[in-house]
């Protein structure tokens, strides 16, 4: 299989995975909460690929956001404040066979996380991406996060948030290598699912920005944007996000924008005026590190032993030739 | 090659010299010293070497604290450390000398080789500084040879720093009775990559080195090969460690550069990719290690190697993988701290780094090899111990061992070191992921992709199932199994070896690089018929046990330790405010016994001589 050696070789599921399997234990996050619709939207494009719940790894930060792995029932890491990157890169560097979504926040990835953030999208591993935005810190109580408004009070900064947000779609399409960048919102399951299956379809780092409401913190953030669709800009195009209707009849303004078009997709990214939603950018010929990092698998243990005698005949000090 | 004509002046047959090249930056003093060394470990010689590096990549030249070059110490016995003064020391310039005067390197008869053109230098400063020096050198009783090496070096190269070294190796192989034959053709490896005509003019100084050296000095040594069947390997602590990742089957080296630690990730990025494995230069040493631990999580063997400002960065995660039980293999090959401290210099200040470094309980594995041969072997137990006991294992080398040579027995490769291939055979869902056995602790772990197994794995509190837990007894249980697991390692460790006779007036404890300088100074205090005896540890966490009761045996217990401990009768410091160095807190906490130690920080490695000359005050104390 994929030509992997004999320890990776798996045997063709005869079984079928119903919902039931991708079900950990209850979530805890508040009611109304938008990570719920993430959960669950992940638990059905998982039972829809039939993804072997063994197989199938999600890594998370800190965060309520990053309690997601627990409420999966597959393998799951749920790690240290902005670290989720480099672990989801270490155990997608010599693990082909696995699939991997990362779950973080935006203080998460877009604060202490920023470093590996901006190595993690340009490495292009194979891993989907998911950036639960809130706009501010939950877990910690109502603190300013960089893609609080200006303005936002919070509990660090109760005049309200200084600078300019960060826009992490912004961000994500200004580094070298991106390859896949998509935003979608928690409050319209259909194009939630659409536009992570697109993710997880992508080979390379897919990086997916979900506008989410915290009920208690954020909630006037988004609220005017859920009731009000003129607020959206849905992207469309075959080789990104394509709603079907009656769905896509929810959307006043419709965009038909070609993702491998980069200064366009730049272009919306920027806009204030409206959240643009579907797939920024997609490129298919980005270079991938997993590529490198997973050269060398099919080494068996006595071609090992016979390059490290090798090396020490390199260091020989006995014969004197 | 070489014109093969025998100067009338016969070797002198001594057993041991200690030679030191000295240069400014970037003349290739260090290139000469490590094809001597070679040369001399190949002659079935004894040696043990030390990078002297400047801090810069290139100090302003004739700078006196820029001294950048190679300590040699050769021997018919095999060494064990870099010996105390200079025997032969050849300089490119006189200033460079001053460090070394100052660091205790030289001393009153050592022969020292000086290249006399900057005398004939058209800056009148240069001409007198050199002229001053000398003088100084020579009434400080080192016995000058002035050399005209840049005037012969000039017949070959129009840049004679890029020249000086081949003529000085020619220069050592003259002196020190060695075949120049052969030295043509390692020449030729060494330039093969900056073309013939680079090549031909480097053995063309080399030549010209040697024969002058025959002609001109009256002194020749010959420091007879020890006689040996063993099959030997020769090179330094980091190469070492890291053909001890490739033989434990390490195949991820995560890891972001610092001095001195990086020259083994170097070593495997030019290497590993022939055992199957990778070296990923991370963002940075966080990075480093959480994707070393990711790695591992998966089921693949992981090493991240660092320094003490790279361990600093690393501490959360190593909390993490204490915690959530991930096997990891940390190097951290020590320099001089605190904070950017001394980069390139020796210290063993990061024990308790090493330690204690992550918030809450952490217990870990901390080993420290004492000896480049064991900083190969230690890899295969640090990825095997870190399997076993399921956490990370910190292996503390240091800067001595990184960069120093010596001759060991060639390890004879085992397939049971390789790590064994990944399990992904069905897990038993009965068995939970952290079925910690009520007696040791110890569990064994899923692996994404054995069905069955799935978990999750978290930093918080947990419960045999991996669910968070807040609740008190299972933190509790939970503390207990994690740090149960040292206590098993300990029941099977054996008491430490004692160096010298069970009983004593003095014992001296060490650890790390230390070694071999601390038993060459028991040894010569021994032969003074005075009771000293020593014993090296190589588990740090959890220690070797019967050390209480060896301890008990001796009048007095002191640690020797190159990390800094206050010295009692400097203002304000007494018996109740002196900060003992690292080893004697631990010690002293741990058995309840007054130990004493003696240790500095000089940067450098402590010569045996030093040692011996603390431990004899101790003892004369004791008596009076
Ligand atoms: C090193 C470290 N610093 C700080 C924290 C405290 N902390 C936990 S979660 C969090 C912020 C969470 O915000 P975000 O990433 O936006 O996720 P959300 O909770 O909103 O989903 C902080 C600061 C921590 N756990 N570790």
């Amino acid at each position: 299989m994929y030509g992997l050696k004999k320890e990776w070789e798996i045997e063709a599921p005869a079984r079928e995975c119903t919902l039931e399997d991708y079900v950990g234990a209850e979530a805890r996050w508040c009611p109304g909460c938008g990570d719920h619709a993430v959960l669950s939207t992940v638990q059905r494009l998982a039972r829809d690929l039939q993804l072997p719940p063994e197989k199938t790894v999600v890594v998370s930060g800190i965060g309520c956001s990053s309690r997601f792995p627990h409420y999966m029932k597959t393998y799951g890491f749920h790690g240290l404040h902005g670290r989720a990157l480099p672990v989801a890169e270490g155990v997608r560097s010599r693990r082909p066979d696995l699939d991997i979504f990362v779950v973080t926040g935006d203080g998460d990835c877009c604060a202490i996380g920023a470093g590996h953030w901006i190595h993690g999208i340009r490495y292009n591993m194979d891993l989907t991406i998911l950036l639960l935005d809130n706009n501010v810190y939950g877990l910690t109580k109502n603190q300013t996060s960089p893609t609080s408004r200006v303005g936002e009070k919070s509990n660090t900064q109760p005049h309200g948030s200084f600078f300019a947000p960060l826009n992490p779609i912004s961000v994500v399409l200004g580094i070298a290598n991106a390859s896949f960048v998509a935003q979608t919102v928690d409050w319209n399951p259909p194009h939630l699912y659409a536009t992570i299956r697109a993710a997880h379809e992508h080979k390379g780092a897919s990086f997916v920005r979900v506008l989410q409401r915290c009920p208690h913190f954020s909630s006037h953030v988004f609220a005017p944007v859920q009731e009000d669709f003129s607020q959206m800009l849905l992207m469309e195009s075959e080789r990104g996000v394509k709603l079907a209707e009656p769905i896509r009849g929810m959307f006043p303004r419709t965009l038909e924008h070609d993702p491998r078009d980069l200064s366009k997709a730049r272009e919306l990214a920027d806009r204030t005026d409206v959240y643009p939603i579907g797939v920024f950018y997609k490129n298919d010929n980005a270079s991938r590190y997993d590529t490198v990092t997973q050269q060398g698998l099919e080494i068996t243990r006595a071609e090992k032993m016979a390059a490290i005698n090798g090396m020490l005949d390199r260091f020989a000090v006995q014969g004197r030739n | 090659m070489s014109s093969g004509v025998a100067s009338g002046t016969k070797p002198q047959i001594i057993t041991e010299h200690v030679i030191e090249i000295i240069s400014d930056s970037g003349e290739g003093a260090q290139t000469c010293g490590q094809m001597f060394a070679d040369l001399c470990a190949r002659n079935g010689n004894g040696i043990w070497t030390v990078e002297i590096i400047p801090a810069e990549i290139q100090p302003p030249a004739r700078s006196r604290a820029g001294a950048s070059g190679y300590r040699i110490r050769l021997g018919s016995k095999p060494l064990t450390n870099a010996g105390d003064y200079a025997d032969l020391v050849i300089a490119f310039n006189e200033q460079v000398l001053y460090s070394r005067l100052d660091s205790k390197a030289l001393h009153g008869g050592t022969l020292l080789f000086v290249d006399k053109s900057w005398a004939e230098n058209p800056d009148p400063g240069i001409r007198r500084k050199y002229n001053e020096a000398v003088n100084e050198f020579r009434e400080r009783g080192l016995v000058v040879t002035e050399v005209p090496i840049e005037q012969e070096c000039r017949k070959f190269t129009d840049d004679p720093r890029k020249g000086k070294n081949m003529w000085v190796l020619g220069m050592l192989c003259a002196t020190y009775d060695f075949d120049p034959s052969a030295v043509g053709a390692e020449i030729a490896k060494r330039f093969a990559r900056k073309g013939e005509a680079s090549v031909k003019q480097n053995q063309a100084l080399f030549t010209d080195g040697y024969d002058w050296a025959l002609e001109n000095v009256a002194l020749r040594f010959h420091v007879p090969p020890h006689e040996s069947t063993t099959p030997m390997v020769v090179m330094n602590g980091n190469q070492a460690l890291a053909l001890g990742v490739m033989a434990a089957g390490i195949e991820v080296c995560s890891m972001y550069p610092i001095t001195p630690a990086t020259s083994a990730s170097h070593f495997l990025a030019s290497t590993i990719e022939q055992t199957g494995g990778i070296v990923h230069q991370a963002e940075d040493e966080i990075a480093a290690i959480g994707f070393a631990i990711g790695c591992s999580y998966a089921g693949k063997t992981a090493v991240t190697i660092t320094s003490g400002p790279g361990l600093a960065l690393k501490t959360e995660f190593l909390g993490y993988a204490v915690m959530a039980e991930v096997p990891l293999v940390i190097v951290v090959v020590q320099r001089g701290g605190p904070s950017t401290g001394l980069p390139t210099k020796i210290e063993q200040g990061d024990l308790f780094a090493a330690l204690y470094a992550s918030p809450g309980d952490v217990p870990k594995i901390v080993i420290a090899p004492a000896t480049i041969e064991e900083c190969f072997h230690f890899m295969i137990t640090a990825r095997k111990l870190a399997e076993d006991f399921r956490g990370p294992v910190m292996v503390l080398s240091d800067a001595n061992l990184a960069t120093g040579q010596k001759p060991f027995p060639r390890p004879e490769l085992r397939e049971s070191w390789l790590a064994p291939p990944v399990d992904q055979s069905p897990w038993n869902p009965e068995v939970p992921p952290f079925a910690w056995d009520k007696e040791t602790g110890l569990s064994r772990r899923p692996i994404p992709g054995q069905r069955g197994g799935e978990y999750v794995i978290t930093g918080l509190a947990h419960d045999e199932e991996s669910h968070v837990a807040y609740d008190s007894q299972i933190n509790q249980r939970s503390m207990e199994m994690r740090s149960r697991k040292l206590a098993v390692l300990r029941s099977a460790l054996k008491p430490p070896k004692v160096y010298g006779d069970n009983t004593g007036d003095l014992l001296v404890v060490g650890w790390g690089s230390t070694l071999g300088a601390i038993e060459e100074a028991v040894d010569r205090l021994r032969a003074e018929g005075l009771k000293v005896s020593s014993v090296h540890l190589r588990f740090l966490s959890p220690m070797e046990p019967g050390l209480k009761e060896i301890f008990g045996r001796f009048h007095k217990v002191m640690t020797i330790e190159i990390n800094y401990s206050d010295d009692v009768g400097q203002p304000y410091i007494t018996e109740d405010s002196r900060r003992y160095s690292q080893l004697a807190q631990l010690l002293r906490a741990q058995t309840l016994v007054d130990i004493d130690c003696w240790s500095r920080v000089p940067g450098s490695p402590l010569p045996p001589g030093v040692i011996e000359e603390q431990l004899r005050q101790r003892l004369t104390r004791r008596e009076s």
